[in-house]
This record gives C-alpha cells, sequence and structure tokens, in this order.
C-alpha cells in the first residue's frame, strides 16, 4: 500500500500509515535516501570549485574575467549546496518556486542601490574633490 | 496530541503541470506544501528570511564600496598569511572555505544516515560537523585578532577606506554568530540522535512533541545555509 509520490527522482514512496498509530513517528516522514556516493561527488565538485575560485584571486587575474569568473563559480557551489545538499531538486515544485523565486527580487534592491551608490560617489567627488 | 494532518499526494486529482499546477496548488483552502512537514516548511521560510538579511548586509557592503571615493583596501593582501617566509594571498580564508564545506559533506552524509535509522553513524557525523564548525569559528576569532592587532576598527583602517572594518566586522560577524548557533544546536540534536529520542519518540523538552528522524535533515537545512552564506561572502567580499 506505498503511496508513489508526485515527483519520483530517488524519493521514497510515503510510508502508508499504521490504522493504530495515527500519530506515528513516521506519518509525514518522506524520506531522502540517496547513495552515499552522490555526496562524496558532490563534495569533490565544491572542493574544485573552490580551489578554482581561489586560483583567481592567487594568479591576479582582474577585470570583467575576475568577475565573470567569481561569479560563475559562485552560483555553480551555491545551486549544488542547495539542489543536492538541501534536497531542493527532489522537493515539490510549489515548494521550491515559493523558496527560490523572492531572493532574485533582491536584484531589483541592487540595482537601486547602484544608482543610489553612483550618485553619491558623484556628489562626494563634487563637494570634496577627487579623493587622496 | 495530533499530528498535523498531511495530504495524500495519491489521494489528489492529478495537478496540471508547470505554472498551471503551482497555481492550484496555493489556491482554494487547503494545505499549500503537499507532502512538505511543517518543520521543513517553517525551517525553509526561516532561511528564506535569513537570506534578506545577509543579501542586506552584501548590498550595504556595495553601496559603500561603490560610493566612496577612497580606494577600498586590497582583501588579497589583508587576509594574506606569511607561511614560510613567502606571503601567501587569502590562505586562511580558503582554509575556512574548505573546512566549512567538509562540514556541509558530513552533515549531508548524516542526515542520509538519519533516515536509515543509523543512529551511531549520524550522531558521529553530527558531532563532526560540529567540530569543523567550530574549527571555523576558531579559525575566524584569529582572523579577526589578526585584523584587530594591524588596527582595523570599524571605522578606520591603515590601508583605505574607512568603511572596509565596518562591513568586514559585520558581514563576518553575523555569519560567525550563525555558525556558532549551529554548532550548538548541532550537539542538541546529536545527543537525541545518540540517546535514539527519535525511535522511541521521546517527547522534547521544550515542545513536548515527539522528534522524527526528519529533525536532522532540518537541522542539516541550517548548517548548509550557513555554508551557502559563506559562499556569497567569499565571492563578494573576499574575493571581489
Amino acid at each position: 500500500m506505498a503511496e508513489a509520490t508526485a515527483n519520483g527522482l530517488g524519493q521514497h514512496a510515503l510510508h502508508a500509515t499504521d490504522a493504530h498509530d495515527a500519530a506515528a513517528v513516521a506519518t509525514t516522514d518522506t524520506h531522502q535516501e540517496h547513495p552515499i556516493k552522490l555526496y562524496l561527488v558532490v563534495w569533490a565538485w565544491l572542493f574544485i570549485l573552490s580551489t578554482c575560485s581561489y586560483l583567481v584571486d592567487y594568479f591576479g587575474i582582474h577585470g570583467y574575467l575576475r568577475w565573470s569568473l567569481i561569479l560563475i563559480f559562485m552560483m555553480l557551489k551555491a545551486g549544488l549546496i542547495v539542489a543536492v545538499f538541501m534536497h531542493m531538486a527532489w522537493e515539490r515544485l510549489a515548494m521550491m518556486y515559493a523558496i527560490i523565486l523572492p531572493p532574485i527580487l533582491v536584484l531589483v534592491f541592487v540595482t537601486m542601490m547602484v544608482f543610489e551608490a553612483d550618485y553619491t560617489l558623484l556628489t562626494r567627488i563634487a563637494f570634496f574633490g577627487p579623493g587622496p | 496530541m495530533t499530528d498535523t494532518t498531511v495530504t495524500h499526494t495519491s489521494q489528489m486529482e492529478p495537478r496540471p503541470a508547470g505554472w498551471r499546477g503551482i497555481a492550484a496548488d496555493w489556491a482554494s483552502d487547503q494545505r499549500a506544501f503537499k507532502n512538505v512537514s511543517w518543520g521543513k516548511a517553517m525551517m525553509w521560510i526561516f532561511l528564506l528570511s535569513d537570506t534578506f538579511i545577509f543579501g542586506c548586509f552584501l548590498l550595504s557592503y556595495m553601496t559603500a564600496r561603490m560610493s566612496t571615493r577612497v580606494p577600498w583596501p586590497n582583501p588579497s593582501e589583508v587576509f594574506a598569511l606569511r607561511i614560510g617566509g613567502s606571503e601567501i594571498p587569502l590562505i586562511l580564508i580558503a582554509i575556512m572555505t574548505f573546512v566549512l564545506i567538509s562540514s556541509s559533506g558530513t552533515m549531508a552524509m548524516a542526515v542520509n544516515f538519519g533516515y536509515r535509522h543509523d543512529r551511531r553513524k549520524t550522531a558521529i557525523l553530527m558531532l563532526l560537523t560540529a567540530a569543523l564548525g567550530a574549527t571555523f569559528v576558531g579559525m575566524q576569532a584569529f582572523e579577526w585578532t589578526k585584523l584587530i592587532t594591524e588596527g582595523v576598527r570599524p571605522w578606520g583602517n591603515p590601508w583605505g577606506a574607512a568603511q572596509f572594518g565596518s562591513c568586514f566586522f559585520m558581514i563576518t560577524g553575523f555569519h560567525g554568530t550563525h555558525v556558532t548557533i549551529g554548532v550548538i544546536f548541532l550537539i542538541i540534536v546529536a545527543r537525541k540522535v545518540w540517546r535514539g529520542d527519535f525511535d522511541t519518540g521521546r517527547p522534547g523538552f521544550f515542545t513536548s512533541r515527539r522528534g522524527r528522524y526528519e529533525n536532522v535533515e532540518i537541522m542539516g537545512l541550517y548548517w548548509h545555509f550557513v555554508d551557502l552564506v559563506w559562499v556569497f561572502i567569499f565571492a563578494f567580499f573576499y574575493l571581489w
């Protein structure tokens, strides 16, 4: 009487409730059982990506190449952690969107503050000169 | 005492795919996160709010750095360590990053063994995670001490823009606090696992509700989040 969850992908079936055990401990356990190897592979990738982003600084890469490399490695690491370590890849779509979409709105705030910072810098230069 | 009711996904009529499915899940008087327990959903929502807190810190750092006329101190040089007679840039921060990633790896494995009801391995891996977290905090304390002795203060520093100190202490301090709280909670949950609380259904001391092995995963969510925040701090504060 195991019930298959809507989004399969390694997520095991919800455990059927025992009739005598209505408030049972395991009623709502959505088991996240994946092979240990998966975690080790992700772990290794996180090490590789961290090393890469460290090497960007070590070799003193500058300009747009530096910034884009940093951002790429950062997003890949963040994606791996959220998707595999935090099991977001196996959650329901409604849950995923509820958690992942709102932080993207921070980018609107970023845009606003970029304009604000430029304006502040311009004002400072106008009043105090171009700096020491 | 009854647990919250669960909408079993198999008993519902099939949902349309994509956005229509999301709208259907959110619409009408029902539980939005069908098979997600409240404990997990609430942890995710807490983490979302924490994301905004750290987002605002990094934003204020960006604004301060963009709007100053004085050059920003070069983090590559500021955080360099002298090892064996040569300056190695950012080395301590790199080691801290690897320590925190390793702790995330052990935590993910602890969650896995928790769902297999392997008490011993779960507790040991959680304590290992806590030890790595404590190492991280220790290294951060070392870093703070080094910078303070070199004259970094929230209102100034010897190398450039005065805002460097305030941004540094604010962001890393808040992150370190999160790690410290995580270490404490890891030890508490590891003790529960070790004692077999989640097998016997022993009531928790504060909520007097029975825990399950999912609690290990919820604890893990918090811990991975701490690691996640460090990924962004590492990129924006130390590498940029």
